[in-house]
């Protein structure tokens, strides 16, 4: 597959051969939180592997046709960036190839693992009225945020006057959805690319995948679909923290354990 | 020491102003701080960005407060422990008269909770990860008002389903509307802290509605009940007083009236021959003119009464028609006692009962009257 090689070379950051990570020269003096090695080792940890948060047990093909995630909108809709995810044409629909969808999605639910691993601010963002409480709840329940109402002009790019210096900005931002209620691309996607922040998106036959970082083509608009992403993310996000707590809470006791 | 001195203030920086004394001494030589208070130095903080008034800020306005309140009742002799906030008032306005007309513009010493207005505090904690979930759409407390509201609804819709599933009737008790207002858009802002847009306040009361309305939505009573108020009776059905009997046995009533500046009070007594005495003075003497008198008799003749009752009336204020009128009102309300509802009805209809809302029209400036204009020149 064209698609999945140009991404990876796209971001090799994650892939590429890193040095074994070094162990701290001396022990770390015995504080309570980990010491600077400690934190070198909780970054690089997760580097080591391609998958390492193994998300591609989450779904399967049969769970993506099942949830409806290939059904494409109509012929006349179709954006000219979107041909090559499309597996075809029936009856004028389009439907989505899936095995393109099922390593995109794998690229971006490992993105996102990593960035909620190192404690990044996530960002659902999807305009679509029908899904609006299902994110805001998703997001609710993983611990990040939410903004599936009206977007202000100048929220990423003139965060400091509209909420106060010193705010921090998401780290990620993920759209469950591109388009906004007038069918076209959402200005967050636009924003973001502005910010330097990366995103993950959901982009339907009709959406324009240009500036999103890691697009997984596929339905925006039935509610079993919408579903299986919030489940996926929801699950990814939460296991990447619970790993996280786990690594910390290991490397306290064990410069507890240095230090004594 | 000196350069240490000049490092402590030089990063003391905007709030510096605390005093650095050397404290002399052979060996140790103590910086003592000394901080003055605020007041004295107060910069325009309502100007300052965002970050207006931070908790700890605050905290200190109460603390000073508290000490100055100690020290003002000391001041005055009183006792510390059970000084009031009247006690502070009256103090302040003996120590600092003041002649000026704005009551806001006086100086006044009150808590501090009353004079910063309650602000949000900073939204996010050390990390930068901000507090509520809605944080970045802008209006978080609206946001997830209207996201609780609509689980509710959502709840409703569930209990509904099932209702239906088992076939059972919808519940038909409806939570009556009549008496009760939703929040107005000030309470509403004030509730959430935030400011609203008039669309955003209707779209919230039409999720209401359609909560109220729906037919299993009195499971989410309670929390209907969060965003409406009570309306106090409007309709107040006006109660007519019973008959009184003074010692001799004779039923009496009362009633009083008005128009323009008069008030009259009237005592109508039954198994009368219509006479009728003003302020001690018959009426004959008290109104000369017949255009007073004719109104006087007005109600007794709607209620074909004319010769069977006697009036004592007391009136002052006015001139001689208004007086006239305002004792016609008082007798037809003192009438209402004596007689049946549909009568009363009928006289409520003739216009009887009604308080003449007219009175004189104040002049305006640039006129001659309240409608006279002066007289126009064309050149």
């Amino acid at each position: 597959m064209a698609v999945p090689r140009i991404l990876r070379a796209a971001a090799p950051r994650l892939y590429s051969s890193l040095p074994a990570p070094v162990p701290a020269p001396a022990p770390a003096p015995a504080a309570r939180s980990p010491g600077p090695g400690a934190d070198d080792r909780l970054l690089t940890e997760p580097l080591s592997q391609p998958d390492f948060f193994n998300v591609k047990e989450l779904f399967s093909l049969k769970d993506l046709f099942n949830a409806r995630v290939h059904l494409g909108h109509k012929k006349g809709c179709r954006h000219r960036f979107m041909e090559p995810y499309i597996f075809g044409c029936r009856l004028d629909q389009d439907i989505i190839d899936l095995d393109q969808t099922m390593d995109h999605l794998q690229l971006a639910l490992n993105f996102t693992a990593h960035i909620a691993y190192r404690k990044g601010i996530i960002l659902f963002v999807s305009r679509n009225r029908q899904f609006c409480h299902l994110i805001e709840s998703t997001a609710q329940e993983c611990g990040e945020y939410a903004h599936t109402r009206y977007w202000q002009g100048g929220l990423l790019t003139n965060a400091p006057i509209q909420f106060g210096s010193g705010v921090r900005l998401p780290d990620l931002l993920i759209f469950l959805s591109s388009l906004n209620n007038v069918f076209e691309p959402h200005v967050a996607i636009r924003d973001a690319a502005k910010m330097n922040i990366p995103t993950v998106g959901v982009v339907d036959t009709n959406c324009n995948p240009c500036l999103i970082t890691y697009p997984i083509p596929g339905n925006d608009d039935s509610p079993t679909a919408m579903e299986l992403y919030c489940k996926l993310f929801k699950m990814t996000i939460i296991r990447a923290k619970d790993y996280r707590k786990q690594r910390e809470v290991f490397h306290e006791l064990q410069s507890k354990a240095e230090g004594n | 020491m000196a350069a240490a001195m000049r490092r402590l203030l030089r990063a003391g920086g905007r709030r510096g102003a605390a005093l650095v004394v050397a404290a002399g001494g052979t060996r140790s030589q103590t910086l003592r701080l000394i901080y003055t208070t605020t007041a004295a130095w107060k910069k325009n903080v309502a100007a300052s960005g965002p970050e207006k008034y931070t908790e700890a800020f605050i905290k200190k306005q109460i603390e000073e407060f508290n000490l100055g309140k100690r020290h003002l009742a000391n001041m005055m002799g009183e006792d510390p422990e059970t000084f009031t906030q009247e006690d502070i008032d009256r103090a302040i306005a003996y120590l600092f008269p003041s002649g000026l007309f704005d009551k806001r513009a006086r100086p006044m010493m009150k808590h501090p909770t009353e004079i910063f207005p309650e602000q949000r505090k900073i939204q996010w904690g050390e990390d930068g990860r901000p507090f509520h979930f809605l944080f970045y759409t802008g209006k978080q407390s609206y946001y997830s008002l209207m996201h609780d509201t609509y689980e509710k609804l959502l709840n409703v819709q569930k209990h509904q389903d099932q209702m239906a599933a088992q076939d059972l009737p919808p519940q038909k008790e409806k939570k009556n509307l009549v008496g009760s207002r939703w929040l107005t858009k000030t309470e509403l802002e004030e509730m959430l802290l935030e400011k609203l847009s008039d669309d955003d306040y209707s779209r919230f009361i039409q999720l209401l509605q359609k909560l109220v309305t729906s037919p299993c939505g009195n499971i989410e009573e309670n929390y209907i009940k969060k965003f409406s108020r009570e309306i106090s009776a409007q309709l107040q059905k006006v109660v007519i007083e019973p008959l009184k009997h003074d010692d001799r046995g004779v039923a009496f009533s009362t009633g009083e009236g008005e128009r323009k500046t008069s008030r009259a009070t009237v005592i109508v007594y039954d198994n009368g021959t219509g006479k009728i005495t003003v302020n001690g003075i018959d009426v004959l003497h008290y109104f000369p003119v017949l255009q007073d008198r004719e109104q006087l008799l007005f109600p007794f003749q709607f209620l074909d009464r004319v010769g069977k009752h006697d009036m004592v009336c007391t009136v002052s204020g006015g001139g001689r028609s208004s007086q006239a009128g305002a004792i016609r009102l008082a007798s037809a309300k003192a009438l209402r006692s004596f007689v049946t509802e549909k009568e009363v009805e009928f006289m409520r209809q003739a216009g009887l009962l009604t308080v003449d809302p007219r009175v004189k029209e104040r002049k305006k400036p640039g006129q001659e009257g309240a409608r006279r204009k002066f007289t126009w020149k064309k050149r």
